[in-house]
């Protein structure tokens, strides 16, 4: 059996799963059970596309069974198969994550009923745009993980999470709407919006629309993925929401963004012509996130910054326009979307143990929670880069593109890299410093609850658990499978980047994207601008003869 | 290809409004022309399919380039659903954030205003709602200076509706008085 014609199901489980939570919103146990085997299905079935993409080039789903470029077309290769299966993981550490912290606190700080089947939607949309094959599927997409993003920001609705939540609305929906404003003029100019037909007809478009276009989508996806001069709205609204949502929030919905700048920058416009730009943008959003992050006191604000930072790392990789460039960004995004997710979760454990957020109040974690010290220093160092973990590696495969490409933007982007690999360090160490190494009660203005704590374990050397907010075991164990699984894509760094580099090599050759999805191996891109050439000459000669015979 | 020049025109000016409408402070102008732009947006894409034709619905005999292009419509279609959803979910925020902060800068907005400059309480249209406790994180002394304010506005209201309803039994009697008179 072809096992890409289960892909479909990536999307159509949760969204049945999500319909069924909705209805069993008075049924707790119920929601949890069906929103976890939904998921556990749909991570199955991604990992069995993702084993049979292993090796091959893309392949397609017609859905409905009309051909492109007038039916649906859903599009399976490397790239899209390992997001799928990062995504998938995360979400089910994450689901986990925040039903032990429901159980946990009696209060209900996230209400179930509509918690369960928002969740299953994002995930439905992520998976939509990973899979989409032409550029309204993919705004779909967008538009379903938006509204459930709308949905978890501002839940609960308290003051500062609607005020949160307001921005957040707001700049997604303009955003979304540049997206559509783009949608329109590739339609009007090419006829099409499939991606396959794109590919080819608009390079025969004049150089002026294709920057336009160009241009265009790339700023509605920078919104998205939160490139410097339109990351703004980042920082501001996603330390606000419960900590679970936060953790997929960051690790997932940039990356949707950056995914769609690599399809944009490999198979809609592959020649190039932005990647100055494009390495400005990753120099600045590198630069500048990682200053924002050093000012910051709340250690979710600075996660933030971080995250920012850290796209632009995803950017210099895009930037480079090499074989290497874009192998190293497919296993980055990887690494990132585990690494940034485990830590989010690991900080929401220091604040219920803490009581805070904020580096000003905490102290003494180390000594009050020793494991909770592990949990943030393996991918604190992990994030910084420092070998031999996974952020060592993707910074390696950068440097080492950057110096064979050779060029100043290169270089530029090399040194600030390296610069924004330390200030990250920095950063992350300054928290370990503040809210672990120095004793609680030398903090600016330390929490009850931890100067007790302190008091607690310099009476007899144990802590009583029982005395202090619980963190339930169903909350600690997706978050050592996540700062494991960090850890262990150092192991499997080698199979990985030999699978990144096969997926660098079908992104790099979107003549195999075209011919997956008209099944056709006799087309290529080159081949259309031809023959769409040699038809002007004929025009313009008939034209030509029509006039001197008048 | 003959283009509407009509329709570019009304999408321009809707264009033109929409922004000036989201560089507002206040949500609901910025809901404005949020739907603004998401209609302007609609009738651009609306461009796309070239001049109007025959509507999509097959027939032999009909020379295909004579139809409308059918795509652009399911296109706009879906995105009015869209915004529909969006438009739908951005009202409550705006009725969610007027329950909680009327006073709040950020959210000052000019209908509020009028409505709390108004006075006259009307127990089922602005009823106050309850204070949230729910936020966990803010620290406590905000939150028990927002929760005076609070309860301040709410004796405040409280003090309105009685004088109102005083008021409106006096009325109520001097009016019977009145017709007693007359009758």
């Amino acid at each position: 059996m072809n096992t890409v014609a289960l892909a479909p199901l990536s999307i159509v489980v949760l969204f049945f799963a999500a319909a069924v939570t909705f209805v069993l919103s008075r049924r707790e146990k119920a929601q949890r059970l069906i929103a976890f085997v939904a998921i556990v299905a749909v991570l199955a079935v991604e990992v069995t596309l993702l084993i049979s993409s292993w090796n091959s080039g893309p392949q397609t789903v017609q859905l409905g069974g009309w051909q492109a470029p007038f039916g649906i077309t859903m599009v399976v290769d490397q790239l899209s198969a390992l997001m799928l299966v990062v995504s998938s993981t995360i979400s089910l550490a994450v689901l986990v994550y925040a039903t032990g912290q429901d159980i946990a606190d009696d209060d209900h700080e996230v209400p179930i009923s509509v918690f369960y089947p928002t969740y299953l939607l994002l995930l439905a949309g992520v998976s939509n745009a990973f899979l989409a094959g032409d550029l309204f599927n993919l705004y779909v997409g967008f538009e379903i993980l938006l509204m459930a993003s709308y949905v978890l920001i501002t839940m609960n609705a308290n003051a500062p999470r609607i005020r949160a939540g307001t921005t957040y609305v707001v700049v997604s929906v303009v955003s979304s709407l540049l997206f559509l404003t783009a949608i329109g003029f590739v339609y009007a100019s090419t006829g099409t919006i499939n991606m396959a037909d794109l590919s080819m007809k608009l390079q025969t478009l004049p150089t002026g629309t294709q920057y336009q276009l160009h241009l265009m989508l790339l700023i509605a996806f920078g919104i998205k993925a939160a490139v410097f001069p339109l990351s703004l709205w980042l920082p501001d609204s996603y330390p606000t929401a419960p900590a679970p949502v936060t953790a997929v929030f960051a690790g997932l919905l940039t990356k949707v963004g950056v995914y769609a700048i690599i399809r944009t920058e490999t198979l809609l416009f592959p020649s190039g012509g932005l990647s100055t730009l494009l390495s400005i943008v990753a120099v600045l959003t590198l630069f500048v996130g990682i200053l924002g992050a050093l000012a910051q006191t709340d250690i979710k604000r600075m996660l933030s910054f971080i995250l920012i930072s850290h796209i632009g790392y995803m950017i210099w990789g895009i930037a480079l326009d090499s074989e290497l460039g874009l192998t190293t960004v497919v296993f980055y995004l990887a690494h990132h979307i585990v690494i940034q997710t485990g830590l989010f979760l690991v900080v929401g454990l220091m604040e219920r143990r803490g009581g805070s957020a904020n580096t000003q109040r905490l102290g003494g974690l180390l000594k009050i929670t020793p494991w909770l010290a592990v949990l943030y220093f393996i991918p604190a160092i992990n994030l910084g880069g420092i070998p031999p973990f996974s952020g060592f590696l993707g910074k390696v495969g950068l440097l080492q593109g950057s110096v064979e490409v050779g060029t100043w933007q290169a270089y530029l982007m090399a040194g600030v890299g390296v610069l924004v690999s330390l200030l990250t360090l920095l950063a992350l160490a300054r928290v370990w410093n503040k809210a672990f190494w120095r004793p609680a009660k030398n903090a600016e203005k330390p929490t009850a609850s931890l100067l007790r704590a302190e008091k607690d374990i310099e009476a007899d050397g144990v802590l009583d658990e029982q005395d202090y907010k619980r963190i339930s075991p169903t909350m600690v164990i997706p978050t050592v499978g996540l700062v494991a699984i960090g850890a262990l894509l150092t192991v499997v760094a080698g199979p990985l980047f030999h699978f990144s580099d096969r997926a660098s090599d079908n992104l790099r050759n979107p003549d195999l994207y075209i011919q997956a999805v008209f099944e056709d191996p006799s087309l290529t891109r080159q081949g259309y601008l031809d023959e769409s050439l040699a038809q002007q000459n004929t025009e313009l000669e008939s034209q030509e003869t029509k006039e001197t015979s008048e | 290809m003959p283009i509407d020049l009509s329709l570019i025109l009304v999408m321009g000016v809707m264009y033109g409004v929409g922004v000036y409408l989201i560089l507002d402070r206040t949500m609901t102008r910025v809901l404005l022309g949020l739907m603004l732009l998401t209609n302007a947006t609609n009738i651009l894409i609306f461009h796309a399919s070239g001049a109007a034709g025959l509507s999509p619905l097959y027939d032999k005999s009909i020379d295909p380039a004579a139809y409308s292009d059918p795509l652009p419509q399911a296109l706009v279609l879906t995105s009015v659903v869209i915004s529909f959803a969006v438009t739908a979910l951005l009202l409550g925020i705006i009725y969610r954030s007027w329950l909680l902060s009327r006073g709040d800068a950020i959210l000052d907005d000019y209908e509020d205003q009028q409505v709390a400059a108004k006075g006259a309480y009307d127990p089922e249209e602005d009823a106050v709602a309850e204070f949230d406790e729910s936020e966990f994180d803010s620290n406590e002394s905000t939150r028990e200076r927002e929760f005076a304010a609070f309860s301040q506005r709410r004796q405040q209201a409280e003090k309105k509706l009685e004088e109102r309803k005083e008021k409106k039994a006096e009325s109520t009697q001097d009016r019977q008085n009145q017709e007693g008179e007359r009758a």
